[in-house]
């Protein structure tokens, strides 16, 4: 009993599959790509207009300077994956500041560890509240970043505490092969979790809680785990963050280390690629997003233009970077 | 009956979206004082007609014309500004706020001061109210009554505008009968005061009782205009399906062919789930190479029951039952697990992941079988995508294309595809020919008896009676959340079918209430 | 033929009684709260209800409390104003700047811009489709910039004796005058939000925007309006804190936009939008404020406990919170 197959439905060839090149072809091309582009003007003017650009000393800088942020930064983009957010990374590096030094004292082993400990603590605090209560993670990690930065102090006894372990210095200030160890522990951080993102399944659970919640759940897939493990995997690196900033200063500086530096993750995942949200991770993208504002500030400093006006040429970077964003979504 | 002029018209509109022709050089023509029906099957371009006339979308060439000059509106506030209302099938109101508010939202009576007078709003909202028969407390918020009642209230806010056009996209889709007939009276009075209504339904009873005239739309073009007295049913169902009249009664609308071989044992049994209080003491089984159809109007628990089972809602009590062994409900890994499958009602908002790729989507819930320690094997994936996109004919210009790129039938077979490749037991498929072109809707509707054929339970909810009575061995019919009554075989038609869903009593032979086989 | 059930019991919807009994305690329990914390302070601390240190509560949180007002607007309409903070950085500054030229410009240039970044702000908002979160992100970057750019990083003095300091220093009838204006600014803002057309509208469109457009409602229009009153809010606060301070700090205002939503929250707005009252959110400013002050008449407490207070209290009301909206959606 069969039946006449139906005719089949016009399909209207709009968008070519074809292949040829055009300017739209182009223009999507650079949509996907913008940070790499705008990077690389950058890096060209610099070599043209900013003296001493083009010299190990300057290049070692800009990574040391920019690898807090970087580690800091992934773990905001995997909160950002999950269309959550994390706002107190900030305040999470300032306690891991807070505890190093308090417990060094038990050899490195353990100060490393306790700090660590504690940024997890913080990512499962607000991974509870997002995962189990439903709070909304701007709100959550609002709070443990009002809340938390003052607990840092308080633990501190609102000072700045020496820092002399060798083992833990070397972690800011040592040169393995030349290269500056912050550079190395934030590398292997986004070799880490680029492998996380683009191999396991956590990786696909964390971009499908954040492109259709409703259907991830659906699937079967384990969504109040992930979002648990996100933000505790966020808490964990900016907690290596702390450490390291706390390393390279010498010294716990719970009142002002990671200051505003969730400003600074947000716009190098955004700039970068990752939509807001979420759905998506681009953990190069965020890397890039990160080096173009550092170096953007670098520029301005080093041909001694007005700082503050880094910072507006920034925030209009960001408008540019999320309204091309906008441009690859159906009508 | 003499011609009246044009009150709306759409005049050789084309619509194009990435992938499809909505429209096709359609035109259109509502008058004065008329009720005039738009059919097609779901997917034949009734809604993007409704959106092109009312503003939300614009024709990519074409004219809408309102009393005879062109228009051409940039958002819905413009053509309800000008006359035309609509009705649309999903509540569009605010669920948030009270009864009267949604009423009068926008265009609240003011006091002196141009304050809003909440106190002569909500008489006011009373007295349209209890002018269609409602009993309601207007200051409760919306979303605490029941969905037929917050569709009069859509429906009385839609006509308190003062309109030359009505638009009803699917009105009675959430309405009882009484409820029915109230808004027919309402039509009818539209009809007396010269107000032009676009009917939009398929219930094709409803049609030839209001409406005057019939446009056919299929396959985005227009398939037929005419009075609908001088057609019947089976030719209006022959112009909708694009077939020969003696094709359609011989053979059926739809792509079923409703002949299984069952089984004896049940590979599912539901057992009194219960779930305040939107199920009551639900039961019924289902057998392999079975097909079990869950009629009920919108709201009386179809969706619920198959959520239920699949563990994505949580049950107050009751048990759910796999080749005999009860497994945890409250938990889609389980369900997942003991081998049962569910296809969701809108794919849009639970289905597909839209910026993933194709294969990405088709993996999503064989994640544990595809992967080892944690971490994911592409070539297990691509080989398992690989096999599902030929067998299902899925049209892509690669896996690594965005799953929002595709067609609807072509998505809706992806969202299939990532159910088969887990190898089900149960299948459970909520409204899966929604929204799809006609020849993917009967590719559907054939794959879905192969899967039968191939011993898989298969649980189907379906708001098209057609499809309900065509391809299901047994319906278990839902209302307000209770098994009202089941059919089998012969039992299934329409009539039976609406029978039951209004007055709530079986009508069968040798059929237990509590939807589980006599013999079984 | 079955009759329609009770009004009160529907299918597929709870009692309504049952409903309303959890909807009232979520948007009406910062009162609630506000009035226990107030009596039980009284009791605690003796010095509590004093004029003195009432009116201390009311003008620390007076410029606050002016975000606030634009604030509960854009969150009751789904979106977010990441960007008022800086506002009162650059009205600050914008005041500072032009007092010499004439005193009455102090007053009115600082909403006035800060209005017209807001429109800004509105348009990205609802015309270009971007993200609200995004769009005053940029904002708050941005407009701190242009701050500190004006400025050349230094707060910039107001000279002494210009009238332009009474409004930020002086008083009526014994009321600081920015007492006064925020509380215009709530009584205003109370009004419309629940009394015209221009409120229900917000309601509709935090509530479902796709069904307020379907309905024909100007959302467009309306999101806008709401991002420009809450620039000119925050210009404002600027101003009057320059002249309270007799200074325009660039730096004024720093975080001031996660209090103001901290303050929303608590007061029983939803973040998500579609429900929310001005009343809510006047207790949420003054209970934050006495919060503070709280802290101080303890003493011991370091302004780190403040913090850390602050953070854990916001926590339980958001916890509290989301216990009675779930109780009331079952």
């Amino acid at each position: 009993m069969g039946f006449r197959r139906m005719e089949s439905v016009r399909m209207d060839r709009g968008a070519t599959p074809n292949k040829s090149f055009d300017i739209s072809t182009a223009t999507s091309w650079v949509r996907g790509r913008g940070v790499y582009v705008a990077f690389v003007v950058l890096v060209i003017f610099n070599l043209i207009a900013t003296p001493n650009f083009a010299s190990v000393a300057t290049l070692s800088t800009l990574l040391i300077t920019v690898s807090p942020i970087v580690l800091v930064a992934l773990g905001v983009a995997l909160a950002i994956g999950t269309e959550g957010i994390d706002l107190s990374v900030g305040s999470v590096m300032a306690l891991a500041s807070a505890f190093l030094p308090l417990y060094l004292g038990y050899g490195w082993p353990i100060g490393l560890s306790v700090a660590l400990l504690v940024g997890a603590l913080a990512g499962l605090v607000n991974g509870s509240l997002v995962a189990f209560v439903g709070v909304q993670p701007i709100i959550a990690t609002l709070a443990m970043l009002v809340g938390g930065r003052g607990l840092a102090q308080i633990f501190a006894g609102g000072q700045s505490l020496l820092v002399t372990d060798p083992v833990i210095l070397w972690l800011g200030q040592g040169r393995p092969f030349g290269i500056p160890a912050p550079v190395i522990v934030a590398v292997a951080a986004v070799l880490m979790v680029g492998f996380l993102v683009k191999r396991t399944t956590f990786g696909r659970y964390v971009v499908a809680i954040g492109g259709n919640r409703s259907a991830s759940y659906l699937s079967g897939h384990p969504v109040r785990r992930t979002l648990l493990a996100v933000y505790v995997i966020s808490g964990l690196l900016a907690a290596l963050a702390g450490v390291v900033a706390t390393a390279r200063l010498g010294a716990s500086d719970p009142s002002n280390i990671g200051l505003l530096i969730e400003l600074s993750a947000i716009t190098a995942v955004v700039v970068g690629g990752t939509p807001l949200s979420g759905g998506k991770v681009k953990v190069m993208g965020t890397v890039m997003g990160a080096l173009l504002i550092q170096l953007i500030s670098n520029t301005f400093i080093a041909n001694d233009l007005p700082f503050t006006w880094a910072q507006v040429l920034t925030a209009a970077i960001i408008l540019v970077a999320v309204y091309l964003q906008k441009g690859r979504g159906v009508v | 009956m003499e011609h009246r002029s044009p009150v709306l018209e759409a005049r050789r509109v084309t619509k194009r979206f990435p992938g499809v022709l909505a429209l096709d050089d359609v035109s259109f023509e509502l008058r004065l004082g008329e009720v005039h029906a738009l059919v097609g099957e779901n997917g034949a371009g009734k809604s993007t007609l409704i959106k092109v006339i009312t503003g939300v979308y614009r024709p990519d060439e074409g004219q809408v014309l309102f009393n005879g000059g062109e228009v051409s509106f940039a958002e819905p506030r413009e053509a309800q500004a000008a006359g035309i209302s609509t009705i649309y099938q999903e509540i569009n109101l605010i669920p948030l706020l009270s009864v009267a508010q949604n009423v009068f939202l926008g265009r609240e009576p003011r006091n002196s001061l141009g304050l809003i007078d909440k106190a002569r709003m909500n008489r006011a909202a009373g007295e349209i109210l209890e002018r269609y028969g409602i009993r309601a407390d207007v200051t409760a918020p919306l979303r605490s009554l029941g969905l037929g009642v917050q569709q009069m209230v859509a429906i009385a806010r839609a006509i308190s505008v003062e309109a030359q056009a009505v638009i009803m996209d699917e009105p009675t889709s959430s309405l009882e009968a009484r409820e029915v007939e109230t808004l027919f009276g309402v039509i009818r009075q539209l009809r007396e005061e010269g107000v032009g209504v676009i009917y939009v339904s398929h219930r094709l009873e409803e049609l030839y009782e209001i409406c005057d005239r019939v446009t056919v739309l299929r396959d985005g073009r227009v398939a037929h205009t005419g009075e609908l007295a001088e057609l019947s049913r089976l030719q209006l169902i022959a112009h909708m399906l694009g077939r020969e009249l003696s094709e359609v009664e011989k053979e059926g609308a739809t792509g079923f062919s409703g002949e299984h071989e069952t089984a004896r044992e049940p590979v599912l049994v539901a057992q009194d789930l219960n779930q305040h209080p939107r199920l009551r003491e639900v039961s019924f089984d289902v057998h392999p190479g079975e097909v079990v159809g869950l009629a009920g109007l919108l709201g009386a628990g179809r969706t619920e029951t198959a959520k239920a089972i699949f563990g994505a809602e949580p049950l107050d009590s009751g048990s759910v039952r796999v080749e005999g062994k009860e497994i945890k409900t409250g938990s889609p890994g389980a369900a997942i697990k003991a081998g049962i499958a569910f296809l969701p009602e809108d794919r849009k908002l639970e289905g597909i992941i839209p910026d993933l790729s194709v294969k990405e989507n088709i993996a999503a819930a064989a994640m544990p079988r595809l992967a080892r320690a944690g971490m994911v094997s592409e070539k297990a994936q691509d080989e398992l995508v690989e096999e599902f996109m030929q067998s299902l004919g899925i049209k892509a210009s690669s896996p690594d294309q965005p799953v929002r790129e595709l067609s609807g039938g072509n998505q809706q077979k992806v969202l299939l595809a990532r159910w088969l490749c887990m190898n089900p037991k149960v299948l459970m498929l909520d409204e899966p020919t929604r929204g799809i072109d006609v020849g993917a809707k009967a590719e559907i509707q054939k794959l879905v008896d192969d899967l039968a054929a191939k011993g898989l339970g298969i649980i189907l909810i379906s708001s098209e009676l057609e499809e309900m009575t065509e391809g299901s061995d047994r319906v278990v019919a839902l209302k307000d959340g209770a098994v009202v009554g089941v059919l089998s075989e012969e039992e299934i038609t329409e009539n039976n079918l609406m029978e039951m869903l209004a007055h709530g009593e079986d009508s069968g032979d040798g059929v237990q209430e509590n939807g589980e086989r006599a013999d079984g | 033929m079955s009759t329609r059930p009770a009004d009160t019991e529907s299918v597929g919807g709870s009692p309504a009684w049952r409903e309303r009994l959890f909807t009232t305690l979520q948007r009406r329990g910062a009162i609630v709260v506000l009035i226990l914390v107030v009596a039980v302070s009284a009791v605690v601390f003796d010095n509590f209800l004093t004029e003195q240190n009432l009116e201390n509560i009311v003008l620390q949180g007076a410029f606050l409390g002016l975000i606030v007002v634009g604030m509960t607007f854009v969150i009751i309409s789904g979106g977010i104003d990441l960007s008022v903070g800086s506002m009162v950085g650059l009205g600050g500054i914008l005041a500072a700047l032009t007092v010499q030229v004439s005193w009455p410009l102090a007053l009115i240039l600082p909403p006035l811009a800060c209005g017209l970044i807001g429109f800004g702000n509105g348009l990205l908002i609802a015309k270009a489709k971007m993200a609200p979160f995004i769009v005053t992100l940029a904002g708050l970057l941005g407009i701190r910039g242009l701050a500190l750019a004006f400025a050349n990083e230094k707060p910039i003095r107001i000279g002494g004796g210009s009238p332009f300091d009474w409004f930020g220093q002086g008083q009526i009838l014994g009321i600081s005058v920015p007492v006064i204006f925020v509380v215009i600014a709530f009584a205003v803002g109370g009004l419309v939000l629940a009394r015209t057309s221009y409120g229900r509208i917000i309601f509709a469109i935090g509530g479902s925007e796709e069904s307020a457009r379907l309905m024909g409602l100007p959302v467009d229009r309306t999101k806008v309006i709401a991002y420009t009153a809450s620039g000119a809010l925050a210009g404002l606060a600027g101003a009057l804190l320059a002249a309270r301070l007799s200074a325009g700090d660039p730096n004024a205002g720093l975080a001031w936009e996660l209090d103001a939503i901290s303050a929303v929250v608590v007061g029983g707005t939803l973040l998500t939008g579609g429900a929310g009252t001005m009343s809510g959110s006047l207790a949420g400013v003054l209970l934050l404020s006495i919060l503070q002050n709280l802290i101080n008449q303890v003493g011991t407490l370091g302004s780190y406990a403040q913090q850390v207070v602050s953070g854990f209290f916001l926590i339980v009301v958001v916890v509290v919170q989301a216990y009675l909206s779930r109780k009331e959606r079952s």
